[in-house]
């Protein structure tokens, strides 16, 4: 089962990196970028008997390494089965 | 008195660390590979600098999954003593040794230069050899250093004296412009609640040998330790 990881920083942390894509994006002429946020997206190939044991095996992933809970949030998405 | 310093895949500063120890200290000091879980005896530990499994994922976040690392989970919480510089602090974050983690640096770029920091509790095994508002020339060299924590857990931090050392211009002031990478509160340098583990992003380890450029303010730290247990 394929399991896709979206990892962004929390709301409230500076993010940096998303400041300085958005100035550039900004003095490449796109009006209208509000903010940007950069973040890492984790793509996870498991063998898990259901879709719930898949989220549940990913849930932990995300909780004991994918992410970082004090700074970071993450979603993920399960296909196939 | 004997010392360990691990020894990871991707760590650059261990050989500096047990040069600054053996050679300018004269103290025992062992290396330890990561994928052993004997700590050899050492009454203090240290995780040192550089880029333990290339950064991946997060600075720290592979390294704590180590095998050393439970060891080292169970000897600081019998009491002993273990410090992280630089990416040895990232580590200890990590794994949760220390409340806070190290994120990218304000300014996006990596930096390797000199700071001062202020001794902000002397109370510590850590930092027992100097006196609070002692001023201490480090170099630094990172690309993530700038700790941050959830605000009410910076304030309890900060109640406790956990925080051991904070950046500072000459002058032992608290400026945005003497805050290198934007650390909150200008953290460099913290303790856990029981003041065994310390973490701080300088690197005491460089600056051992007066002859040096970076003078041998690091000593301060090693000798208050040795004092700590003696």
């Amino acid at each position: 089962m394929l399991v896709k990881v979206f990892v962004t920083p929390r709301e409230g942390i500076l993010d940096p990196q998303g400041r300085a894509t958005e100035g550039a994006l900004r003095s490449l002429g796109f009006g209208g970028v509000n903010s940007v946020r950069v973040g890492r997206y984790i793509v996870l190939d498991i063998d898990a008997p259901t879709k719930a044991a898949a989220e549940e095996a990913a849930k932990k992933m995300c909780e004991q390494l994918l992410a970082n809970p004090l700074i970071e949030d993450y979603r993920f998405e399960v296909e196939g089965a | 008195m004997k010392w360990g310093v691990v020894s990871f895949p991707g760590s650059l500063d261990d050989a500096d660390a047990l040069y600054a120890l053996r050679e300018v200290m004269g103290q025992d000091a062992t290396r330890l590979w990561h994928k052993d879980e004997r700590l050899m005896g050492a009454q203090c530990i240290i995780l040192p600098g550089g880029f333990s499994y290339g950064d991946y994922l997060r600075c720290g976040a592979i390294a704590r999954f180590s095998p050393i690392m439970k060891s080292i989970a169970r000897f600081a919480a019998d009491g002993g003593l273990v410090i992280g510089t630089c990416n040895g602090f990232q580590i200890l974050c990590e794994a949760r040794l220390l409340p806070g983690v190290l994120v990218r640096n304000r300014s996006l770029s990596f930096i390797c230069d000199r700071v001062i920091v202020r001794v902000e509790n002397a109370r510590t095994p850590f930092t027992c050899a100097t006196r609070a508002g002692d001023l201490l020339r480090l170099p630094i060299k990172h690309g993530e250093g700038r700790y941050v924590a959830p605000e009410d857990e910076i304030r309890q931090i900060e109640e406790r004296g956990q925080v051991l050392l904070r950046y500072v211009d000459a002058s032992g002031a608290e400026t945005d412009e003497a805050n290198p990478n934007g650390s909150m509160h200008a953290i460099a340098g913290i303790a856990n609640e029981r003041f065994n583990v310390f973490g701080l992003m300088p690197h005491p380890e460089h600056a051992v040998e007066k002859m040096l450029v970076g003078g041998d303010d690091g000593l301060k730290l090693f000798h208050s330790v040795i004092e700590s247990v003696r």
